[in-house]
């Protein structure tokens, strides 16, 4: 026998009351534990997405939308721009490198991303199977699209027109297969990599056999004699200058727009700060309502306990040790609580991500353990001892004699 | 052993306790007769160091109970003083052996005895069970094993038969005899209850005659 085991006898022997709280403190528990994982998981795959891109160029258009379409390809594109643009910027001084990007289509739902080897080397991305495209109409597919899809090296797909699944198909030109990527735990897993010529030469209405059999541009742009266009194009500043600078000057010419992802992306968890704290205002709505629940419990199993309390005093007990029983009482609800909370957070991440395997969702984990998440159960105690206070200096407070003689 | 000396105690000012001088050896046995009101259960109260007089000192084996502050004299009573009340008082979330070790952990002995009390008291077969499928008569005899589950010198009784049925009061006085002289422990009861008088041959009588 000891004080802990003898509080968690005292807790199960009313088991409902117990569970009751455990449960109400849990649910509070778990809104946060799932608020934690969400912000702390999206925050990191957006910082990783973005690592390396300075600035991201487009067609003019909402600049929060730019970035969404452009690094972390989840919303539409803005529209095209011309290329001729496109080729003036990659010579300003300031620029140090430059990315651009084909985007509009898609097969089965992954996006098919027209760009050059450096939008692979941004990401330091290796092939693990297979090789690089060389020719038009050639990819290297995402890990996560090979594994979803079934899809291995030498197969051949139709994609389709525009970014979400079943629009209209390119039939004439179908895809080859020729690697597919490591696992790289970011953005890169779900797309679909080729030439910005495979993405040009599917849109365009003859069919010149000629030059589809001509290697690709590797880096830079794609040399060629026609008017073309690219979606957006990623940017590297190459000194601190140019963040002042360099958006200024693109913003202010008339068909481009330039747009930062840090400052966007702050801009965005800004908006959605609003939702967050509601929910956490919830949330901590529900643990002082279980902290109040906790507090009565204790109070009221008190009043019918006064007697035990008063025979463990004959027993040798001291008044501490009796406030210690009655704090460790609520401190074993609340470890409990915090621990089934956590676990129904993360089973609920588990179940959110099994019904969404594509999209933003998809790309969280349940099976991430944070640093916070010990926060959670510190919390938790220090409810448990604020609600087992005052019934414990109560039950310090207990006047053995008086408590005997009354019955 | 144990000797309560002078002492002096009133719940109100016009309205004192009578409270006689004891001197008991190791082994003695006394009964307090006393009607109800008359003071029994204070003085049991104050030799159990329950409740501080307001004049005068207990001497448990040369302590002075009252000299001991706070959690020392909580240790010394679970150590030295086994407290029998007239309701057995099991604490119902724990079963029967778990309430003598609760005893035990409190006073921090090993209560390597608890076995023996409880099939010299003849409840062995009871002690998983919780308190609530155990009888009176049942119930009083395990908390007199609790009240013994320390060894203690002095073994205090506060109507112990008065809930209880002609054979089982019998019964109790006769165990508490039984285990007081194992023990050579000084034992007391206070009781109004007649059934008692025959046990015990030392007896006083406070508050008057019953």
């Amino acid at each position: 026998m000891n004080m802990l085991k003898l509080s968690w006898k005292y807790l199960i022997a009313k088991p409902l009351n117990t569970g009751l709280n455990i449960l109400l403190l849990a649910l509070g528990l778990a809104i946060i534990t799932v608020l934690i994982l969400i912000q702390d998981q999206f925050e990191s795959k957006m910082t990783r997405d973005a690592e390396g891109i300075d600035l991201v160029v487009g067609a003019k258009g909402s600049p929060l939308q730019l970035i969404l379409s452009s690094v972390y390809h989840i919303d539409f594109p803005t529209g095209n721009i011309d290329m001729n643009d496109a080729m003036a910027l990659s010579k300003n001084r300031l620029v140090k490198n430059i990315i651009p990007m084909g985007l509009g289509d898609n097969y089965q739902g992954y996006r098919i991303v027209g760009t050059n080897y450096d939008y692979l080397d941004l990401y330091s991305a290796q092939v693990q199977e297979g090789s690089r495209w060389d020719k038009p109409f050639e990819v290297v597919l995402g890990f996560e699209v090979a594994t979803k899809l079934g899809l291995g090296i030498g197969d051949n797909f139709i994609g389709s027109h525009g970014i979400g699944s079943s629009s209209h198909e390119h039939d004439e030109h179908p895809y080859t297969i020729t690697g597919i990527l490591q696992p790289m735990g970011n953005v890169l897993d779900k797309l679909i990599l080729t030439s910005i010529e495979s993405v040009w030469y599917t849109h365009d209405d003859d069919h010149d056999h000629e030059k589809f059999e001509k290697s690709v541009a590797k880096t830079g742009f794609p040399e060629t004699d026609e008017d073309r266009e690219v979606t957006s194009l990623l940017l590297q500043y190459r000194n601190p200058m140019a963040a002042v600078q360099l958006p200024r000057y693109i913003n202010s010419r008339s068909a481009l727009q330039a747009a930062s992802p840090s400052f966007e992306i702050s801009r965005l968890f800004e908006l959605l700060g609003v939702g967050v704290k509601l929910i956490q205002g919830l949330a901590i709505v529900i643990i002082v309502i279980a902290g109040l629940g906790i507090f009565i419990a204790l109070f009221n199993s008190l009043k019918e306990r006064k007697y035990d309390l008063a025979v463990m005093r004959t027993l040798g007990a001291s008044s501490r040790q009796l406030f210690v029983h009655i704090v460790l009482e609520g401190v074993i609800l609340t470890v409990l609580g915090a621990i089934v909370g956590i676990l129904i957070g993360h089973l609920f991440i588990g179940i959110l991500v099994m019904q969404n395997d594509q999209g933003a969702i998809s790309t969280l984990s349940a099976s991430v353990f944070l640093v916070e998440e010990l926060w959670i159960i510190a919390y938790a105690v220090a409810v448990g001892i604020i609600a087992s206070l005052i019934p414990a200096w109560s039950a310090y407070q207990t006047d053995i004699a008086k408590q005997l003689t009354k019955s | 052993m144990l000797i309560a000396k002078k002492i002096e105690f009133s719940y109100q000012k016009d309205q004192k306790f009578n409270i006689p001088d004891l001197n008991l050896n190791p082994g003695q046995q006394l009964l307090i007769l006393g009607q109800s009101g008359s003071g029994k259960t204070t003085i049991l109260n104050i030799l159990g160091g329950l409740l501080k007089p307001h004049k005068g000192e207990v001497l448990i084996n040369g302590t002075d109970l009252y000299s001991l502050g706070g959690a020392a004299l909580d240790k010394f009573r679970g150590n030295n003083i086994g407290i029998i009340f007239q309701k057995p008082h099991i604490l119902a979330p724990l079963t029967v052996e778990e309430n003598l070790k609760l005893a035990n952990f409190f006073s921090g002995t090993d209560g390597a005895k608890n076995e023996d009390l409880l099939s010299d008291l003849g409840i062995s077969h009871k002690r998983k069970a919780k308190v609530n499928t155990l009888s009176e008569g049942e119930a009083q005899r395990v908390s007199i094993a609790r009240a013994l589950a320390n060894s203690p010198k002095i073994i205090l009784a506060d109507e112990p038969t008065a809930s209880l049925d002609d054979l089982n009061a019998a019964n109790v006085v006769k165990l508490l005899k039984q285990q007081a002289e194992k023990f050579n422990a000084v034992l007391i009861i206070v009781t109004h209850d007649q059934r008692v008088k025959d046990h015990i041959a030392n007896q006083i009588t406070i508050g008057g005659e019953v």
